[in-house]
């Protein structure tokens, strides 16, 4: 089964155009996607999200097409670039924040926001605000927000590039972790060759709006 | 060496000709305004009107009633201000569509127009054309122009412009990727709009509130055009000129306290919601 496929994807923004983006990630696959500033990289996430509209082609996660639904029913764990924590929330709060959607009771959503902070380690930060908290612990929380709801296809935007060394090397062993006990399919986006051979099975390169080439990856034990 | 050393250091600490200026400027103008506030107190102290006289001059009925009706009108006003500026405002900050510049532009007309335009303007619309139907069918339902109906008229038109303004410039403070990642975690539009772009915009929004109601509760000239100054219509700022008009100084005066008084709360709270100000 296919984690991800995108069949002859097409974005215009502007003059700028991702075009005919055609990949297939397998169920369980962790894929780094590479290439300098301005590439199309962002805005080929976001395509995959919904929350930017595509002039062609399909996407399709476990095998489903999903070019028409909305970006709240493709079941899509994303991590934006600056982690995207809601300011006017707690940690608790922003991690739980999918959960009230879901209807679960608050007793349910409490506990497994629990288990989720427990998992990732930032339990002791729940009752934080999060404008006090540190580059780390943002995208600790953010991954925990995104891991919470059972995502289907986790997207990272960034996830370790404005992080010092060793808060990075922290982080992406977290990620090496949850991508293998959680079997997600990952589509990460970075701009550090260690850190992509460290975490893909494969990597690929974006050049002005093209998908270059993939490559395989080292991807940690 | 010395003398170009020294005279950086003195721009350092702000003492360049510039910055004495513009300090200076700020201090006059800071002094004009609590020299107006001043006047009126020291105005009723130099007539020898005590507290228990100026309470005695607001507790006379037609004031009362001015305050009434100036409060009631202008809470109405208020919620029908909040009403349309929110989703406009929403509109106008994150949308793209043909005529958007247009939108923006006809929004802002009530801003420059003269106050006494629109009251004639609402006189002109419900004289004939489509207004004159409106007019009768309202007067079927027995309500009239003349009452607190035509005041809320004129104070929204004179506050919803302002109150657009301050809740666009609330939204457009909103980053649009956090509403796109509430999008992703399964939130529809309105529960986005709801639980993310409305919370974070909470300060503007209730400082354009604030700010509109204050200048909902001061409007003038269109009340005295569209509605009059019949004894069932008076708000305050009538109420004052009416005072004023038949000699009434101090009365009219300690109306003008109380008015100051309310646009002083109302300012202390935007303020307080944004300590630089930018809220509004």
């Amino acid at each position: 089964m296919n984690g991800l496929e995108l069949r002859g994807i097409v974005v215009h923004v502007g003059k700028f155009v991702v075009d005919d983006i055609n990949l297939t990630v397998p169920a369980g696959e962790y894929f780094i996607l590479m290439g300098h500033t301005g590439a199309g990289k962002t805005l080929l996430m976001k395509a995959i999200c919904g929350v930017q509209p595509l002039s062609g082609g399909q996407v399709l996660i476990d095998d489903r097409d999903v070019t028409d639904l909305d970006p709240r029913v493709r079941r899509i764990g994303y991590v934006p670039q600056d982690s995207g924590l809601f300011p006017h929330l707690d940690v608790r709060e922003n991690i739980g924040f999918a959960l009230d959607l879901l209807g679960l009771d608050t007793r349910a959503a409490a506990l497994r926001v629990e288990a989720m902070a427990e998992e990732i380690g930032i339990a002791p930060l729940l009752k934080r605000h999060v404008r006090g908290l540190s580059g780390g612990e943002r995208q600790k929380v953010a991954l925990a927000r995104a891991l919470v709801r059972e995502p289907r296809l986790l997207l990272l935007d960034e996830p370790v590039s404005a992080l010092d060394e060793g808060t990075r090397d922290d982080i992406c062993t977290l990620l090496a972790r949850v991508h293998r006990e959680h079997h997600l399919t990952a589509l990460h986006i970075c701009h550090n060759r260690a850190e992509a051979e460290r975490l893909g099975d494969r990597v690929g390169l974006m050049s002005n709006g093209r998908l270059v080439s993939i490559e395989t990856g080292n991807p940690a034990p | 060496m010395k003398t170009h050393s020294v005279t950086r250091s003195k721009r350092r600490r702000g003492l360049s000709p510039f910055r004495i200026l513009c300090g200076a400027l700020l201090a006059l103008f800071v002094l004009v305004i609590l020299g107006l506030v001043a006047a009126d107190v020291s105005y009723l102290y130099a007539k020898g009107v005590s507290w228990r006289h100026a309470a005695s001059l607001l507790s006379q009925e037609r004031v009362l009633f001015a305050l009434r009706m100036s409060v009631a009108t202008s809470l109405t006003t208020l919620i029908l201000v909040m009403l349309t500026a929110v989703p406009v405002g929403y509109a106008l900050s994150r949308y793209r569509f043909p005529g958007r510049a247009l939108a923006n532009t006809v929004v802002d007309v009530p801003i420059v127009l003269p106050p006494v335009v629109i009251g004639i303007s609402l006189l002109a619309f419900f004289s004939f054309g489509v207004g004159e139907p409106i007019r009768r069918a309202l007067a079927t339902a027995n309500l009239s122009l003349v009452s607190g109906l035509g005041i809320v008229m004129c104070q929204y038109l004179m506050a919803v412009s302002y109150c657009i303004r301050s809740v666009k410039t609330a939204f457009q403070g909103v980053d649009p990727a956090l509403e796109q990642v509430a999008c992703v975690m399964g939130c529809s539009e309105w529960q986005t709009f709801w639980r993310v772009s409305l919370p974070l915009a909470r300060n503007g929004l209730i400082a354009g509130g604030v700010m509109s109601w204050a200048r909902a509760i001061g409007v003038f000239g269109p009340i005295m055009v569209f509605v009059g100054t019949g004894p069932h219509v008076l708000v305050m700022p009538t109420t004052l000129w009416l005072e004023l008009s038949i000699g009434n100084i101090e009365t009219a005066i300690v109306i003008a306290l109380i008015m100051l008084t309310l646009a002083g709360v109302a300012l202390t709270l935007v303020h307080w919601l944004s300590p630089d100000g930018t809220a509004v």
